[in-house]
């Protein structure tokens, strides 16, 4: 069974239709990248799988379950975890701070009043492993908003993994990096896809990136769906040169 | 024992031990225990409404409401039901919590300015109500015939009337406990979910929170805490009037808590402390005491905008 199958997914604003008429299905422990022009509906798709926003028509299947009218926090309870094109993080609280909250509702603590020893070490310990992950562990200590944009970054993916999601979204994880910042990241998620069998899902402009990482990539254009292949296949295709080079020109 | 545990807990024996000899040093100060029960009392509210702003990022400005529903819940319960101080408060704490939870639960999806005005809105109501409603709240003049009632322990009584002393005790064991409960809620994993929303909203929903659950959780216990207060004030004046639903003292407990610095524990009430004796000092002179606050907390909230403990805070961070 598929992790993620989309089924003529459409979003309209008014009379502007973002999204239009989009299928996609993502298998198990699939990379697949989403790319496009600008405007091409890249992120409106994301926030329609994630339950940022609400699809006009369409249906969005996560493992098998129709999970298009349920509220965003509930697809993250079934194991759907995402990234911003803009990070999002706690910039005011600790590294530690910020993994510790998501370690703790990922427990199903979040309403709790308090934790006992055995919960509470098990938190410390899973907190440990997240930012061992990350290569974070020597900066627990400071304010995330303090740190540098890439380590800021790979805390916020942390955050998402720390979720222990099935699927993970990605929006644009390098956007506005440098090129040790963009390297380090595809390696992170590089080990996320090829030694945690993790399910990804990513929005990209780097194509490096891109064809460095995805199994298969899907474009998109001006809200519809444009074409979808592997790399090789994608590289080759006559109207994907189009609309990016049209887009250029 | 870290250094930064070890100031923490020196300044936290610091508040302790000012407020447990507050009855010996404030009139040295031409203080009086009076005072001291207020400052406490209006503090207490102040932090409530901290709990709320500066803890989950949601501006109240109708805690009012839920401060005089709980007096007038007092003041009702020990005129009408039964003569005893611990059932007045009882009852503040009640009516105030289970009112706030039932009106939370219309104001959780509004967001801002929106909630704040909404708020109000509903703070006002409840000024009307005990405003028209003369035959029960006394109206205008306000709610009389009651006053707090000594503890009775059987083997002894404490007489919390006639001997202000006592009564400063009495006010300083509650607001220990509530506060004691504030600060352990605070520094649990739900807690820690009101943090979250506070500093990334959009963050905190995509981690799996379902945010309007837990601002209306977090929203309901600050009006418990309110109603509390509210009972309290009742009995320090044996007296609850409609001014104490206003949305003036919902702005009052917020200019107190943003004086004091709204993202410290401590800080409202350090504000309180400032407002209450200003308003103490100054009122004895002018009438006119209020344009003094408002100089005060423009000059605070340009200059040190997260507030005097805010400040200090930065100033030791430095």
């Amino acid at each position: 069974m598929s992790v993620l199958a989309v089924r003529n997914l459409t979003k309209r604003f008014g009379s502007l239709v973002a999204v239009r008429d989009i299928s996609l299905t993502v298998e198990a422990g699939e990379l697949r990248a989403v790319i496009g022009p600008n405007g091409a509906g890249k992120t409106t798709f994301f926030n329609l799988v994630s339950g940022f926003l609400a699809s006009s028509t369409g249906s969005i299947l996560f493992e098998g379950r129709d999970i298009s009218r349920i509220p965003a926090h509930q697809r993250v309870g079934l194991g759907m975890a995402r990234t911003f094109q803009i990070t999002e993080i706690f910039p005011e609280l600790t590294v530690f701070e910020n993994i510790r909250i998501v370690t703790e509702v990922a427990a199903g603590y979040r309403l709790r009043p308090w934790l006992n020893r055995a919960e509470a070490a098990d938190i410390r310990r899973r907190i440990d492993e997240t930012l061992a992950l990350a290569a974070l562990s020597d900066k627990a200590d400071r304010l995330v908003g303090e740190l540098a944009h890439g380590d800021q970054r790979a805390t916020e993916i942390m955050m998402a993994l720390a979720l222990k999601p099935r699927l993970l979204l990605l929006d644009e994880p390098t956007a506005g990096m440098g090129d040790q910042e963009t390297y380090e990241i595809s390696q992170i998620i590089r080990r996320l896809h090829k030694d945690n069998k993790l399910t990804i899902v990513l929005i990209e402009h780097d194509m490096r990136v891109v064809f460095h990482l995805a199994d298969r990539i899907t474009v998109l254009d001006q809200g519809g769906f444009l074409a979808e292949g592997t790399p090789r296949e994608i590289a080759a295709n006559e109207a994907v040169q189009t609309a990016y080079l049209g887009q250029a020109a | 024992m870290t250094a930064a545990q070890g100031k923490h807990l020196a300044i936290l024996a610091a508040i302790w031990a000012a407020l447990i000899f507050a009855p010996y040093w404030m009139p040295l100060f031409g203080g009086y225990t009076a005072l001291g029960s207020r400052v406490l009392v209006l503090g207490l509210g102040a932090m409530s409404v901290n709990f709320l702003l500066g803890f989950t990022g949601v501006l109240s400005f109708g805690h009012a409401a839920w401060f005089g529903l709980g007096a007038y819940a007092c003041g009702l319960a020990l005129k009408f039901v039964a003569p005893s101080t611990p059932l007045g408060l009882v009852a503040g704490t009640l009516v105030g919590g289970i009112a706030g939870a039932i009106l939370g639960a219309l104001l959780v999806r509004r967001r801002g300015i929106y909630f704040a005005m909404v708020t109000i809105a509903f703070g006002q109501v409840f000024y009307y109500i005990a405003f028209q409603w003369s035959s029960l709240t006394g109206g205008d003049d306000g709610l009389r015939g009651f006053a707090r009632q000594p503890l009775d322990f059987k083997l002894f009584q404490i007489d919390l009337l006639h001997n202000d002393v006592y009564f400063y005790y009495f006010v300083l064991v509650c607001f220990a406990a509530v506060v004691a409960i504030m600060a352990f809620i605070l520094r649990s994993p739900f807690g820690r979910t009101m943090i979250a929303i506070r500093e990334n909203e959009r963050r905190a929903r995509f981690l799996g929170i379902p945010i309007e659950l837990h601002i209306w959780i977090a929203f309901t216990l600050s009006c418990f805490f309110m109603g509390f207060a509210g009972a309290l004030y009742a009995l320090i004046n044996n007296f609850a009037d409609p001014r104490m639903l206003h949305y003036t003292l919902s702005g009052d407990f917020v200019i107190m808590a943003v004086m004091g610095g709204m993202r410290t524990f401590w800080g409202p009430l350090l504000g309180a402390v400032i407002f209450v004796v200003l308003q103490d000092y100054i009122s004895s002179v002018t009438v006119n005491w209020m344009s003094f606050i408002g100089i005060l907390i423009v000059l605070i909230v340009l200059f040190f905008p997260r507030g005097v403990l805010g400040l200090l805070r930065q100033r030791r961070a430095a």
